[in-house]
């Protein structure tokens, strides 16, 4: 027996992820201890901080080097400090600093009872509809245990991306989701609805899981390690040391590649790619909106980040197997996420579809393997979120008697009532559809531009043909907004408090300067395109 | 000196800034503001003027650069004046005849409620014209003739509540449209043939340039010159422009802008001189042009559109005489010149004899007018003095010396245009005779107008009374004055070049052939309009006069010759764009809309099929990972 030695820790190349984790731990204690007239107002500000501090944290270690020369793998190799981990952990941050806003908005539901109230249910585990519910709701209860469940899931969302071995990957990944299954739950109105999808999204989810963690176990067969730099030995056909007890699997193509298929296969399903994408428009829709917004950006980021690392990292070797089948994905997701968006009338479902096609579009710069091709996804991944966000935002000022008015038929019109909102949804829209002067034409071209430099023509065809066919239901909704005439009782835009103000701002300022001058960005997501191999 | 140029533009311009973004509070001393500037400028430009005249020969080209506008490598384009004898000749004409007819409207418009807007648009065509002769460059150039083309639209639509005013003014704006094209097409081949714009390097380096580059510039320069001018065959605006209020007729449409052309194709002479062909082309349309209005203006009865014809026939002559070369440059303008003064008395005199008789334009239903409106009388018959080219007259010198010009054109040539002219001299004579005799002679014909008022002829207030004394002594004068020692040929120059052709006729006789053509054409006209009274409704007339009233079917021609087959393309176009167009881009639409339902329908909303489309997903995903090894 070997004794046991203390893992060395580099604390301050962690303190990102230290540092939400930590302040998610103080929320459930002031959950359980706090009095409840004083839990919304220290969660809000207490979150808030803490992803300040983390995202100082982040800035701090790429300002010290960590993102480039000082590049390091902490945590005895579970863990890496390069610069794509940190330049996702600090796009995750900022949204989860944005979501902090819209979860703690306000002023958009009617007043229960003197006791202005959020988007989420009274009482979670009350039967919906039934008495318990109903006394929640007359008591003025909220729930202001999304604050922690929030922070439990960036604290995932910062490991996932720098996660340099399959197991803290797992683990980084059900840290992530079980939390949000939970937040999906939690809709105050439609509450079954938002039941269904956070049960769908579970059983799903755990589904999705089970492939990962069986790919993971057939690449420990394969290589004898879980880190990624041991997997890219074996695969390089220099194994560091062999396992006597695997000497018969080691080493063994179909393991490898039917393990790494099913590993990717399980990001994926994060990532809301064709086929494993259906889970999208029914949780999408189902969830709050606000958990929409988040999860819906800033999952696609570290769900993305951590496909990256894998792909480049452990199974680099292995490239000519998996680059087609990432391109077949890559084309399915952009042709069904487009097609089928054209027919949608919810905006909530079409936005999901519109994130099903960005998936596609975001894996035909993963596909160029090159360099560029990271930097390109960085940059795209931080332009999308931002919209995501912001487009998310807007949906949930738009209100009837129902609550949020999702169907898109009410929104006919409402550029002539609301033009100021309705025009910056129609500039989310724009930069979804990649019109210049948004973010969203700098994020295509440059992913399009690496794929075409890494000869994947047919891909760059595929992907802007797409384009073309999703432009029509962007610009069928602004025109929806600002030709149609308005309905006698369509809904009406609610004045909400400076916190989704802030939001709705600064995701139109974001989506306005990447798209005019992109340069200093584009640069940036450049300088973070490499990864630290050991 | 040279700083002063620049103000001549700027007052004017100033004046338009001022006028049309004041506000209804200058209402009161608007047009007052508005013909001071345009004093200023004349004021300015006789400053000017004296201090040229106190330079060498040699040396006087003043130039006033005041910045450049985009500097890129390979791209200059200079804000930057050029005064020289040719643009100080124009500039002297546009402000003094300028400056006397804002003098004139201030009665004129006296009781329109939109009098501040009127000078506002007249002091924005002046700047816009004096940027036109005043510019270095064909670029800068190009600003002013858009300018004058703008300030032209507004003013022919000046009376914007009437359809045929709002109607003439659009049409104005299209047809110089199209010679418009021509001055961009022609800057665009300069640029890449020269590199520059400016005038200098492009002139002095004509001669060595290939000479059908220079048919191609001179052609589009004469395109555009006939748009400006309203030579044939873009001549067709002219007459509706008569629309506008008189003194816009006798400012814009008559002595300044009108002549733009010719200043186009005198200032480009380099190039012209070095294309024959193109020159050609310009003495056809000029020979073409100058009958045509003649013909024109012996058939109608507006008082306004005969004057009209008139000027399109004598913008002929400058035009045939600028086509000349050397020998005809400097006559050209010397015509030009004297013409600005009788043409823009021949307007103001009808725009008071209008004033007096509510506004009637129809000469059937004038006469008798001398003895109510004798100053009127007696400036306009001066005038129409020295356009018929009456002995000693203006008109006398300047047609008579492009007249010899044309004969020494030589050769068969020569004879055709010199014969030409000579008919065109007598048309002119019978024309403007008859419009004299209409107008003032013979029994009264008057009619109450629309609202029933009988018309009460009274002389003009003096504001209108003394820009048209003024521009009868020019009428008189000038000719005379230019013509001795042929000062004004001689002042040209060195701008314009000159030299005496070889006539095969002398001097003396071609004055006395035109004396004797203007008699025999005062002669017809006296014994069809003098001797008998004028029928108040035209009687039927002969196939040509029919004809020429409708100004020579040009309308019906372009309808025929463009709008019909332009309607008939668009028609067509559009018919492609809905069927073929349209229908493949609905075709595709409904292609992707039925894919998108049928997707659609596989999300069904149970979780059990979602999760086999996953576990599908992921054996796709495997069995084609290990399909790809296999390969």
């Amino acid at each position: 027996m070997n004794d046991l030695q203390a893992p060395s820790i580099e604390w301050l190349a962690l303190l990102p992820s230290l540092i939400v984790f930590g302040v998610a731990v103080i929320g459930v204690l002031i959950e359980a201890f706090a009095p409840r007239a004083a839990r919304y107002g220290t969660q809000v500000v207490l979150t808030t901080l803490g992803f300040a501090g983390a995202f100082a944290a982040v800035v701090a270690l790429a300002a010290g080097g960590h993102a480039t020369t000082e590049a390091q793998i902490a945590g005895m190799g579970s863990l890496a400090v390069d610069g794509p981990a940190l330049f996702l952990q600090g796009v995750i941050l900022l949204v989860g600093l944005l979501s902090v806003f819209l979860f703690a908005e306000r002023r958009l539901e009617p007043a229960r009872h003197g006791t202005r109230v959020d988007s989420f249910a009274a009482q979670p585990a009350a039967v919906p509809g039934g008495e318990a519910e109903q006394e929640a709701v007359k008591a003025g209860h909220t729930t202001t245990e999304i604050f922690p469940l929030l922070l439990f899931a960036v604290g995932g969302m910062l490991i996932f991306p720098a996660a340099n071995d399959l197991l803290v990957l797992f683990i980084a990944l059900e840290v992530l989701s079980l939390p949000l299954y939970l937040l999906c739950a939690l809709a105050r109105r439609k509450r079954l609805l938002s039941q269904e999808a956070a049960v769908k999204y579970f059983l799903l989810g755990a589904f999705a899981s089970a492939f990962l963690l069986f790919g993971i176990a057939l690449l420990y067969g394969y290589a004898g390690t879980v880190t990624y730099a041991g997997i890219a030995d074996v695969i390089s056909g220099a194994p560091a040391a062999i396992d006597p007890g695997l000497a018969s699997t080691m080493g063994n193509d179909a393991l490898l590649l039917i393990g790494g298929a099913l590993v990717v296969m399980g990001l994926l399903f994060k990532v809301g790619a064709v086929p494993f994408h259906m889970w999208t428009p029914d949780v999408y829709q189902g969830a709050p909106t606000p958990v929409t917004g988040f999860m819906a950006a800033a999952t696609k980021v570290a769900a993305f980040g951590a496909l990256l690392r894998l792909l480049y990292v452990a199974l680099d070797g292995t490239r000519w197997d998996w680059e087609p089948v990432l391109w077949g994905v890559a084309i399915a997701s952009m042709v069904a996420g487009a097609v089928i968006a054209i027919t949608q009338t919810d905006v909530k479902r079409l936005l999901a579809y519109s994130s099903i096609a960005h998936a596609g579009f975001i894996l035909a710069g993963v596909v160029a393997v090159s360099e560029d091709g990271v930097s390109s996804v960085l940059f795209y991944l931080a332009a999308y979120s931002f919209v995501t966000l912001g487009a998310f935002a807007v949906v949930t000022l738009v209100r009837d008697a129902g609550g949020e008015a999702t169907h898109l038929s009410k929104w006919a019109g409402l550029g002539r009532r609301s033009p100021l909102l309705a025009g910056v949804f129609a500039l989310f829209l724009l930069a979804f559809a990649g019109i210049p002067l948004t973010s969203g034409f700098a994020g295509k071209f440059a992913v399009f531009r690496a794929a075409a430099d890494a000869g994947a023509m047919g891909l760059v065809i595929t992907g802007v043909a797409a384009s073309a066919v999703a432009a029509f239901f962007y610009v069928r909704v602004i025109v929806l907004m600002f030709f149609s005439e308005p309905k006698a009782d369509g809904p009406s835009v609610v004045i909400p408090s400076p916190l989704t103000m802030s939001v709705v701002g600064l995701a139109a300022a974001v989506t306005l300067v990447l798209g005019i001058a992109p340069q200093y960005f584009l640069d940036l997501a450049g300088q973070a395109g490499v990864f630290v191999l050991r | 000196m040279e700083s002063l140029i620049g103000l001549l533009v700027a007052a004017p311009l100033l004046g338009a800034l001022v006028l049309l973004t004041g506000g209804r509070r200058l209402d009161r001393a608007g047009h007052w503001l508005g013909t001071a500037l345009a004093a200023t400028s004349f004021v300015l430009a006789v400053v000017l003027f004296f201090d040229l005249l106190g330079r060498a020969d040699g040396d006087r080209t003043l130039h006033q650069h005041l910045f450049s506008w985009v500097p890129v490598a390979g791209f200059q384009a200079d804000i930057a004046f050029q005064l020289d004898q040719l643009s100080m000749t124009f500039v002297l004409l546009i402000t003094g005849v300028g400056s006397l007819i804002h003098l004139y409207s201030v009665g004129y418009m006296e009781h329109d409620p939109r009098r501040r807007r009127f000078f506002g648009y007249l002091n924005l065509f002046l700047a816009a014209m004096l940027l036109l002769v005043l510019a270095d460059n064909y670029l800068l150039l190009y600003a002013g003739w858009e300018g004058v083309g703008l300030a032209s639209y507004l003013l022919i639509g000046f009376w914007q509540d009437r359809p045929r005013a709002a109607t003439a003014a659009k049409k104005a704006f299209i047809v110089n449209r199209v010679g418009d094209i021509g001055l961009s097409i022609a800057i665009m081949l300069m640029f890449t043939t020269f590199g520059t714009f400016a005038f200098g390097p492009v002139l002095s380096s004509a001669a060595e340039t290939g000479e059908g580059t220079l048919t191609a510039i001179g052609l589009m320069l004469l395109l555009a010159a006939c748009g400006k001018s309203a030579q044939v065959p873009l001549q067709s605006w002219l007459g509706d422009a008569m629309e506008g209020p008189t003194p816009v007729s006798a400012l814009i449409h008559a002595a300044t802008m009108v002549t733009a052309g010719v200043y186009l194709v005198v200032r480009s002479g380099a190039i012209f001189n070095a294309a024959p062909d193109a020159q050609t082309v310009v003495i056809v349309v000029g020979a073409v042009t100058l009958v045509f209005g003649a013909i024109v203006g012996c058939a109608k009865d507006d008082i306004k559109k005969a004057l009209a014809g008139s000027t399109m026939s004598q913008i002929g002559y400058m035009m045939l005489a600028a086509g000349l070369g050397p020998i005809g440059y400097a006559f050209a303008i010397m015509h030009l010149v004297t013409h600005g003064f009788f043409k823009a008395g021949l307007f103001l005199g009808a725009g008071s004899v209008m004033h007096g008789m509510n506004d009637e334009v129809d000469m059937r239903k004038y006469g008798g007018l001398r003895k109510y409106m004798p100053v009127t009388f007696i400036t306009f018959g001066l005038a129409y003095l020295a356009i018929i080219g009456f002995p000693y007259l203006s008109g006398f010198f300047s047609k008579d010396e492009i007249i010899y010009a044309g004969f020494a054109k030589g050769g068969t040539q020569g004879w055709i245009l010199g014969s030409v002219m000579l008919l065109g001299a007598a048309l002119t004579a019978y024309y403007m005779t008859r419009i004299m005799l209409l107008t003032f002679f013979g029994e009264k014909r008057w009619q109450p107008d629309a609202h029933g008022h009988e018309p009460h002829p009274h002389e003009s207030p003096a504001t209108m009374t003394i820009p048209m004394i003024v521009l009868a002594i020019g009428s008189v004068g000038a000719g005379f004055a230019f013509n001795l020692n042929e000062s004004f040929a001689h002042w040209l120059e060195p701008v314009t070049g000159l030299a005496h052709g070889d006539s095969p006729v002398g001097h003396g006789t071609v004055s006395l052939a035109a004396t004797a053509v203007m008699v025999i054409g005062v002669g017809a006209a006296y014994l069809q309009y003098g001797r008998r009274p004028a029928p108040v409704v035209a009687p039927a007339g002969s196939f040509v006069t029919r004809a020429a009233r409708r100004d020579l079917l040009q309308d019906d021609f372009n309808h025929a010759a463009f709008v019909t087959p332009g309607t008939y393309l668009t028609r067509g176009l559009v018919y492609v764009d809905h069927k073929l167009v349209d229908g493949v881009v609905n075709g595709l639409a409904a292609a992707f809309g039925g894919l998108s339902g049928r997707l659609r329908r596989v999300q069904n909303g149970y979780a059990r099929s979602y999760a086999v489309s996953m576990f599908g997903g992921a054996a796709v995903l495997i069995a084609v990972t290990l399909l790809m090894r296999a390969v």
